[in-house]
């Protein structure tokens, strides 16, 4: 199951840091590789990637935690899309 | 001085861009940088070409212009004067944010009045202690009833003497936030500073924030960790404004060196005809070139909602502001004394381009980011 949104998440995260070995739970706040200009391209590609805007009050850290915790944001955000 | 008294037509591309330049801002660059301020009568200009803020929305007064078109717009503003350029890249650094983070409230309230130019914005992150390095700024909002109250002070804020909303970045708490102040609450002192090397009608100001009691609705975008998002893409359509701009600067020195060239004698033969010669030109027609590529690209990324828009940018405004600086000195070189006097305008091109490798993160930074990334994508 390539295509889930989880997985697109973890491809984006895992192209730009190679070096990273991550999974869809691990938080990547704490790996320490976030900095402000991680973070707007991941809002950038989330939005872009699945249509959605990401409301200002949506912009939280626990909701970018993780691939899982971002697909679900998606989720709620864009309820057609199956979260997986 | 002569002040154009016609209204200039509407600005939508390119062209129209580069008619008004032609018009309205070429002829007077060299007084403005000499007064050391843009005229009023030129703002007002460019309110009725509509320039200030063409890619916000056109229910609040703008045009929905592209990002593409808008790099070419202040490519050829940039090519014109580097102060008005710089005028308008903060401007619209404060109008995009707001358009981006603003709650409806917010966008209500200001994008009618900054898409008219009736409300210029200014754009408050560096200090006297802290400029590439931003996480030391030591400006303070903290809440205080159901707002926030600011402290501290900023400097080199382009656009400061005349601007009438300041979009300052301060810290609360643990992050930065984006706080939209406009110049007359109380507690805000806004000093000049002339006399800078470049981009000398630009109209720097310090501006100082002294116990200044701001509404909840100042804070633009959300707090947290994400706020730094705010920042970056700030700076982002920053970058992409001096990268146009400097890519402007390049037209500007080949122009110059390429018409001087054909008329000045050396050895009864035109300087264009001299090998030396022919070889800085060329290096300028392709650097030019280059550069105006990376930025399209850019804005490419930009209008289609990339993340990689934010290095593609980084890129193009390292190559293009380096191309100014390198190619200003040349066209210097080739205008010989006259280069150095003020009948011509290479000798502002000069003093602006070396401005356009410091703003809106310095080269050092640019090549530190870039080559950051290059490392990250490439080791495993
Ligand atoms: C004409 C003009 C207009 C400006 N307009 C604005 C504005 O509108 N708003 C605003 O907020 N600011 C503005 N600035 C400020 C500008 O953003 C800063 O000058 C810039 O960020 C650099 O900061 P600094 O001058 O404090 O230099 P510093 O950060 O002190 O750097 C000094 C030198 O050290 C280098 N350096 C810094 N860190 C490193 C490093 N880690 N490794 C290697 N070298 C490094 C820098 O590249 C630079 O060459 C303006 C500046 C100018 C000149």
């Amino acid at each position: 199951m390539s295509n889930t949104p989880t997985q697109q998440i973890l491809d984006f995260v895992r192209g730009r840091y190679p070096q990273a070995e991550i999974d869809e739970t691990q938080d990547i706040f704490a790996l320490g590789f976030v900095n402000s200009l991680f973070a707007m391209e991941l809002v950038m590609f989330v939005e872009k990637t699945f249509g959605v805007t990401i409301p200002n009050e949506e912009l939280r850290i626990d909701n970018f935690r993780t691939a899982s915790t971002m697909a679900a944001l998606v989720g709620r955000l864009s309820p057609t899309l199956a979260v997986a | 001085m002569t002040l154009t008294v016609t209204a200039p037509a509407a600005v939508t591309d390119r062209r129209s861009a580069r008619a008004f330049v032609d018009t309205h801002v070429v002829p007077y660059a060299d007084d403005y940088d000499r007064n050391g301020r843009v005229p009023e009568d030129l703002l007002r200009q460019v309110a009725a070409a509509g320039l200030w803020a063409p890619f916000l929305p056109v229910e609040s007064g703008g045009a929905g212009m592209d990002l593409v078109t808008l790099g070419e717009v202040h490519e050829e503003v940039g090519r014109g004067c580097s102060s008005l350029r710089s005028l308008l890249t903060v401007h619209t650094m404060v109008a995009w944010t707001v358009q981006r983070w603003g709650t409806p409230g917010q966008r209500e309230r200001w994008e009618p009045a900054l898409a008219a130019g009736e409300a210029l914005g200014a754009f408050c992150l560096s200090e006297p202690g802290a400029g590439s390095d931003t996480a030391a700024i030591t400006t303070t909002a903290v809440e205080h009833g159901d707002g926030w109250l600011l402290n501290g002070v900023k400097k080199w804020t382009t656009g400061g003497q005349r601007a009438d909303l300041f979009l300052v970045f301060a810290r609360t708490g643990a992050s930065i936030g984006a706080f939209l102040v406009p110049r007359y609450a109380p507690g805000v002192q806004v000093r000049p500073i002339d006399d800078m090397l470049g981009t000398r009608a630009s109209m720097l100001a310090e501006i100082s924030f002294q116990d200044v009691a701001l509404g909840p609705d100042a804070l633009l975008g959300p707090s947290g960790f994400t706020a730094g998002m705010v920042l970056t893409g700030t700076l982002d359509l920053g970058r992409y404004s001096v990268a146009a701009g400097s890519v402007g600067i390049v037209q500007a020195c080949l122009e110059a060196s390429a018409a001087y060239a054909a008329h000045r004698r050396v050895g009864g033969r035109p300087l264009a005809e001299q090998p030396l010669i022919q070889a800085k030109l060329s290096d300028m027609v392709t650097d030019a070139r280059a550069a105006r590529l990376l930025l399209a690209e850019a804005g490419r990324l930009k209008d289609a909602g990339e993340s990689s828009t934010i290095m593609a940018t980084w890129i193009a405004k390292y190559f293009a502001s380096t191309a100014a600086a390198r190619h200003a000195a040349e066209a210097v070189q080739i205008h010989g004394a006259n280069g150095c006097s003020p009948d011509y305008p290479v000798a502002r091109l000069y003093r602006d381009a070396k401005v356009m490798e410091i703003i809106e993160g310095s080269n050092e930074i640019q090549r530190i980011t870039i080559a950051g990334q290059a490392e990250r994508e490439t080791t495993r």
